[in-house]
């Protein structure tokens, strides 16, 4: 067992904003090992903006993130990060086994290239996957949900102890979600650490076994039993945060002003 | 997000277009008075110029060669980079931004030393990309138009630069005007050098950075998460870009320069949908171009090498375009005439099937006015598809028997067992499709038919094989019309 201050991900204190306007404020999180955790809530609630973070590819603006006990930077190379599918050029000159590899591309390290050993272990990911026979395809080709098992595939090639993942149900179809999901229990089950964010409330309380509630700050965290309540539900989605929202819009806008006006 | 994409796609398309047409124009107007601009041949035959370029017997005509090849390969490599990452208008805006850096180097060195002017146009290059990313991450202007302004910015910027350069004394025999339309023959020996090294430079990092180049183009976001240094790459593409660009102003000129580098990586990826083939062909695509480039117009008397260059590119272009096995449009359109013919012909043959089918298959023949008004055709086209049919050994054309001993017309179509066949074969799949449609998709019958029109052509064996086994080897269709069997086809009637 790992010591409690190894765990695969805290967050303290951690505040981001775009554009001086706060996306998510004074956020406290523990992850803990082997489990399978959905972060939910409502549009611009900050889901993406928080795994960015995490990943460092958004700079916040106070409070730290640690993973597995140490900076974020320093543990990056356990962290397999599923992007959107939206982030990626579809017309890229590559073949789905091509973007397998790249799961391997933190293994392999600079200037070498990919051993048989990789092919390998990608073309494994790929029959897991169920998509093997279409290895050779240009990536562009397929279908959204084939796709994203082929971004599914590459997480596996990464072979990471901690996953973070943007959307992965985003476009797909019911067949390819439940064949996700199973996936993502079976990496549970071996005790990999989960976090995926998730936009359908209908299906969150049954594929994830914490929840993750957030809209700009942390609603609650924990058990799906705990956290799927109405009540928080309600605070969540609904009304009693739009003060803080428009609040914190305010604020923005004064210091919008501020700037324009301030003659130095 | 997809508009976006088109735009660029279609902005990358005119630019395209654009370089071409200016490669002409300058070949038809400036290649009277731009004398000196090909390699000196005077005098000889084509045959005798052919000979001494081929053997490459003059020193003047080994370095041209040289140079020309080095710049196709080196371009070739980066317009494969950019093009695939979108980007194929930074390398036009690349190759203006860098004129003032090429006017400061040779102020700098008072002469035409390839080394200062590479690294005074490298300068100015960067200042250029770093001004497009500061004008994108401070304002409100969008990437194009960023682009264009930089672009025009620096090129008239360099252009006044230059012209005070050629007034003084130093500035007028050096010829530095030649950097706007390229002057292959004045290629020093320490220009190719420069060209070798930035060739090796380009060769050497996209070989040993190629997966690192692979996943930051591809997915940058997730590049980013395997700790790849992606800003670092991007400014590593623009110098090895900045570099080809230097090096190659001297043989196509600022202004042709970027066909070269979008010229080549687009005909590679005309043939593949891989990063790798698509490198390799972008690569020789440009050496071919160059090495032919520079041969054409040794031949030629007045012709300036590097607009041939480009027009030899563009050449490969077209051709790619028209004549690729697989994705060229010679071959599509070929394909799809085929299969029209064939779709064509199956139809007349169904009318055929259908005709028989109306008087209970009591005669096997019928006549070309039968087959035309239920195929509502004209006469002579009816005619013109039994003759189809005929060619193709589905069918034989008789006389009506008559009681005159004249002969007559032949007016009457049978068909072979083969015109059998695949009549009976067209009608099953329509039947059965309609059948299908209506037992299992639970569609009315009266929606079917059109449907069924269309797939009856590309049904394959193994699907109807399924489709009896679903529909438990059926006999008649939703309209009670019976379909026929393959025992019918071997038999060669309904019984």
């Amino acid at each position: 067992m790992n010591p409690p201050d190894s765990r695969p991900l805290e967050i303290h204190d951690l505040t981001v904003s775009y554009h001086r306007k706060p996306v998510l404020y004074g956020i406290d999180l523990e992850v803990d090992e082997g489990t399978l955790t959905g972060i939910i809530g409502p549009n611009g609630a900050g889901k993406s903006t928080l795994i960015k973070t995490i990943m460092g590819m958004v700079p916040s603006n106070g409070g730290w993130v640690k993973i597995f006990g140490k900076p974020a930077k320093k543990s990056y190379s356990r962290v397999g990060y599923v992007p959107q599918r939206e982030s990626v050029d579809w017309d890229f000159p590559v073949s789905v086994l091509d973007v397998v590899l790249m799961g391997r591309y933190g293994h392999v390290g600079w200037l070498k290239r990919v051993g048989k050993k990789d092919r390998e272990i990608a073309c494994e990911c790929l029959e897991k996957v169920n998509m093997l026979p279409f290895a050779d395809r240009q990536i562009g080709k397929l279908s959204g949900g084939q796709q994203q098992r082929v971004f599914l595939a590459r997480a596996l090639a990464q072979e990471s102890d901690l996953y973070l993942m943007d959307e992965p149900f985003a476009g797909v179809d019911a067949v390819t979600e439940k064949a996700i999901i199973e996936l993502l229990r079976e990496l549970k089950d071996q005790g990999k650490t989960l976090l995926v964010v998730h936009h359908d409330l209908s299906t969150a309380k049954d594929y994830f076994d914490r929840l993750i509630l957030l809209n700009m700050r942390l609603v609650a965290s924990g058990e799906v039993e705990k956290t799927f309540t109405r009540d928080l539900l309600q605070k969540t989605y609904g009304g009693r945060l739009t003060i803080f929202t428009e609040v914190a819009d305010q604020s923005a806008g004064v210091g919008e002003y501020e700037k324009e006006t301030d003659p130095s | 997000m997809n508009a976006v994409c088109h735009f660029k796609n279609s902005l990358a398309r005119n630019a395209l277009a654009s370089r071409v047409g200016i490669a002409w124009v300058i070949l038809f107007l400036f290649a009277l008075p731009l004398q000196g601009e090909q390699i000196s041949s005077q005098g000889d035959s084509v045959l005798e110029r052919s000979y001494r370029f081929l053997t490459l017997s003059d020193e003047s005509v080994r370095m041209v060669l040289l140079g020309t090849i080095l710049m196709g390969l080196s371009c070739g490599i980066m317009g494969s980079l950019i093009v695939t990452r979108r980007l194929s208008l930074f390398g036009d805006t690349l190759s203006h931004a860098v004129l003032p850096g090429v006017a400061v180097g040779f102020l700098w060195s008072q002469s035409k030393d390839s080394w200062a002017i590479l690294a005074g146009a490298t300068v100015a290059g960067f200042l250029g990309v770093a001004l497009i990313s500061l004008l994108r991450k401070t304002s409100r202007i969008r990437q194009d138009s960023a682009l264009g302004l930089v672009l025009s910015g620096f090129y008239a910027l360099g252009i006044c630069m230059l012209t005070r350069i050629q007034k003084m004394e130093f500035g007028n025999q050096s010829g530095i005007d030649k950097y706007l339309f390229g002057q292959v023959v004045g290629l020093s020996s320490t220009d190719l050098w420069t060209m070798a090294f930035s060739f090796l430079l380009i060769l050497t990092i996209s070989i040993f950075l190629y997966k690192e180049l692979l996943v930051a183009g591809f997915d940058s976001e997730y590049a980013r998460s395997i700790g790849l240094p992606v800003d670092f790459l991007q400014y590593l593409l623009w110098l090895l870009l900045a570099f080809a660009v230097i090096t190659s102003l001297q043989v196509v000129g600022i202004v042709l320069v970027s066909a070269l580098l979008v010229i080549p990586a687009a005909t590679a990826s005309l043939m593949t949908d891989k990063m790798l083939p698509i490198l390799i062909w972008s690569a020789l695509l440009g050496c071919a171009a160059g090495a032919t480039g520079a041969f054409l117009s040794f031949l030629g008397d007045q012709l300036p090498t590097g607009p041939i260059i480009v027009l030899v590119s563009a050449v490969f272009f077209v051709s790619a375009l028209f004549f690729h096995p697989q994705n060229g449009l010679l071959f599509k359109c070929l394909s799809s005439r085929n299969r029209n013919q064939r779709i064509s012909l199956e139809n007349t043959l169904k009318a055929v099937y259908q005709e028989l089918e109306s008087i209970d298959f009591q005669k096997e023949v019928i006549s070309v006015g039968q087959l035309a008004k239920r195929r509502r055709a004209s006469m002579p086209q009816a005619h013109r598809e039994v003759n189809a049919m005929v060619a193709k050994q589905y069918a034989t054309l008789h006389s009506a028997q008559s009681e005159s001993s004249a002969p007559l017309k032949p007016t009457m179509i049978s068909l072979t067992p083969k015109g059998w066949g695949t009549a009976c074969r067209i009608v099953r799949n329509h039947r059965l499709w309609e059948l299908y449609l209506t037992n299992e998709a639970r569609y009315a019958p009266d929606h079917v038919h059109d449907d069924a029109e269309k797939i009856e052509h590309v049904l394959g064996e193994e699907t109807v094989r399924r489709i009896e086994r679903i529909l438990s080897n059926p006999r008649k269709d939703p309209h009670g019309k019976p379909i026929p069997s393959q025992r019918d086809i071997d038999r060669g009637f309904i019984a």
